[in-house]
């Protein structure tokens, strides 16, 4: 895992996964898209273009305290905050990442 | 290396002294200067005999006029105060009236003025030159506190207190380039512009509303050595994608608690770059810095009485004396700064575990959201003006991603509020955010049947 985050941070090309091939549950997914869409509508914010995988959260158009009021929701729904209890010394880049953070965290 | 000229009186007095090489240069997004010509040459040369011994506001469009005025001003006028890019028109009237200002100095588009103020325009692009001599008046610089209620809260330092925490670089060493998140017309900042100006160094700015990734690529650019800012701006690099667009060799985190995660994240995105963070606050000056990559701070900080710097914990809080404290509060409000045995109460809570001290939060409630500070009771104000809503308690609730975030707790009026919970939360929402900076109303609404009494008799505003 720590040489996968380090190539992350390294800002080289990430290995060509997709999200079906991480096995992603559903729910945990949709609940995430879900929340980005009600905060953005909450404050203001419009996303720029559509969400997906690929869309790397800085630039979304959603900002820091956005962000934390997803990261406290999910914490709330999911009952997990993989930000504060892994192990790994990781901050997601895209969304994709972050439903895998929060997908290996939840199972 | 030269060693640095924190001896001199002014800020000019100090790069005459320091003759910075070419390679100097402070950068910003669309200029570029020789921190040597600035030594000769500046913007408001031209407006000496105006401003010589006078109490100046400064408010400038961004940081590269900041830093211009700044050292234009410093030894020439009596008194500078530094306005941060928010100050808000109708607070200047306080802040000119609370420190006596009689002149403000501006670029760009004229601010609304308050009366009885000269106001004195310029062009951080048009420099001029300066006289030879240096100016000897020891100018008194006055700064916003981070504090938190919408009145300003000011405080006076000298340049001496100012840069006292500045450490004398190595002879012979690598050029440094600084680089910092904050804006450096707050006191994170100002530390980084004043380490660049004293020791003749290279400083790269951020332009106001600047995306990270882009501010990343541009410290890149400028081959940044050293750069600070707080753990939510470091987290918000992290994020970015883009943060090995550099590789600097020293990162410094202040003005919140440098968690754990956010420590061990930077180590592993720059294996070996010097992770520190720092304690310092615009009212206790610098404190100490940490560099062993462990949270919090060990206890021989405070047991043995370290250099320049005395610390103990009264009542849970972390006191601090040192001669780079601010002289005082600025304003009629005249409040003491240090308590009588010279020490300032920080606010700040620790708890010692073993060898270690670790902070727990502000005292009184006091929620710190990416280092803004935001007085619950302020919130609680506003939500409390709500028809429907009969009492509420707003506390702080930890956030990996800016430190901490507002929640509230809202009793609702006896028959007054709508049958449906949504409605009424999205409504006090709507309410706080027409009346509230954005980063001060509530992340989350919980409709509670009554608020929990602690044994004071006050209601328990507790972290969750």
């Amino acid at each position: 895992m720590r040489a996968i985050l380090a190539r992350r941070l390294m800002g080289e090309p990430r290995a060509g996964k997709t999200h079906s091939e991480l096995k992603p549950t559903m729910s945990v997914r949709d609940q995430i898209y879900g929340e980005f869409a009600r905060t953005a509508a909450e404050q203001e914010k419009v996303i720029h273009g559509a969400l997906a995988d690929e869309t790397v959260l800085l630039d979304s158009g959603l900002d820091s305290l956005c962000f934390a009021i997803i990261v406290s929701r999910l914490e709330d729904e999911l009952g997990v905050d993989p930000f504060t209890t892994s192990e790994d010394f990781y901050f997601p880049v895209t969304l994709g990442d972050f439903v895998s953070f929060y997908e290996a965290a939840v199972h | 290396m030269k060693p640095p000229c924190t001896s001199a009186t002014c800020l000019r007095g100090a790069l005459l002294a320091c003759r910075p090489g070419p390679a100097a240069i402070l950068h910003a997004a669309n200029a570029a200067v020789p921190l040597a010509e600035l030594a000769r040459r500046g913007p408001l040369a031209r407006h000496r005999d105006r401003l010589a011994g006078r109490t100046v506001i400064l408010c400038a469009t961004d940081q590269f006029a900041a830093a211009l005025a700044m050292i234009g001003l410093d030894g020439l006028v009596r008194r500078m105060v530094l306005c941060p890019p928010d100050v808000s028109p109708e607070h200047l009237a306080h802040v000119a009236d609370a420190t006596g200002a009689d002149a403000l100095v501006f670029d760009g588009e004229p601010p609304m003025t308050p009366a009885g103020l000269e106001r004195i325009a310029f062009d951080p692009l048009r420099l001029g030159d300066h006289p030879a001599t240096v100016d000897q008046r020891a100018t008194e610089w006055v700064m916003f506190t981070s504090g938190t209620s919408g009145v300003p809260k000011m405080v006076g330092h000298t340049l001496e207190g100012l840069t006292g925490a500045i450490p004398r670089p190595a002879a012979g060493g690598e050029p440094i380039v600084w680089g910092t998140f904050y804006d450096i017309r707050r006191y994170g900042g100002l530390q980084i512009l004043l380490r660049a100006i004293v020791g003749g160094a290279s400083m790269v700015l951020s332009r106001d509303g600047e995306p990270v990734g882009e501010f990343l690529e541009r410290l890149g650019r400028c081959g940044t050595t050293h750069i600070s800012g707080t753990p939510s701006h470091w987290r918000r690099a992290l994020m970015s994608g883009r943060a090995q667009s550099m590789s600097p060799m020293v990162v410094r985190l202040s003005g919140e608690i440098a968690d754990q995660a956010v420590l061990d994240a930077l180590a592993a995105a720059w294996p070996d770059a010097r992770i520190g963070h720092a304690y310092a606050s615009t009212e206790a000056g610098v404190g100490f810095e940490v560099t062993d990559g462990l949270e919090g701070f060990p206890s021989r900080l405070i047991d043995e009485a370290m250099g320049a710097v005395e610390m103990k914990v009264v009542d849970g809080s972390l006191r601090i004396r040192s001669d780079r404290m601010a002289r005082s509060y600025v304003g009629a409000s005249e409040m003491a700064l240090a308590e009588a045995d010279g020490f300032v109460d920080t606010g700040d809570l620790v708890e010692r575990r073993g060898q270690r001290w670790f902070f727990l939060g502000r005292r009184g409630g006091v929620i710190n959201i990416g280092g803004l500070k935001v007085n619950p009771e302020e919130v609680e104000a506003v939500i409390n003006r709500h028809p429907a809503v009969s009492v509420s308690l707003v506390r702080a609730r930890r956030s990996p991603i800016t430190g901490a975030i507002v929640v509230a707790d809202v009793v609702v009026e006896a028959g007054g509020a709508p049958a449906d919970d949504d409605a009424l939360r999205q409504s006090i929402l709507e309410h706080c955010r027409r009346d509230l900076p954005r980063f001060k109303a509530p992340a989350a609404i919980r409709i509670v049947p009554a608020l929990e009494i602690g044994a004071n008799g006050k209601a328990v505003r507790a972290h969750v």
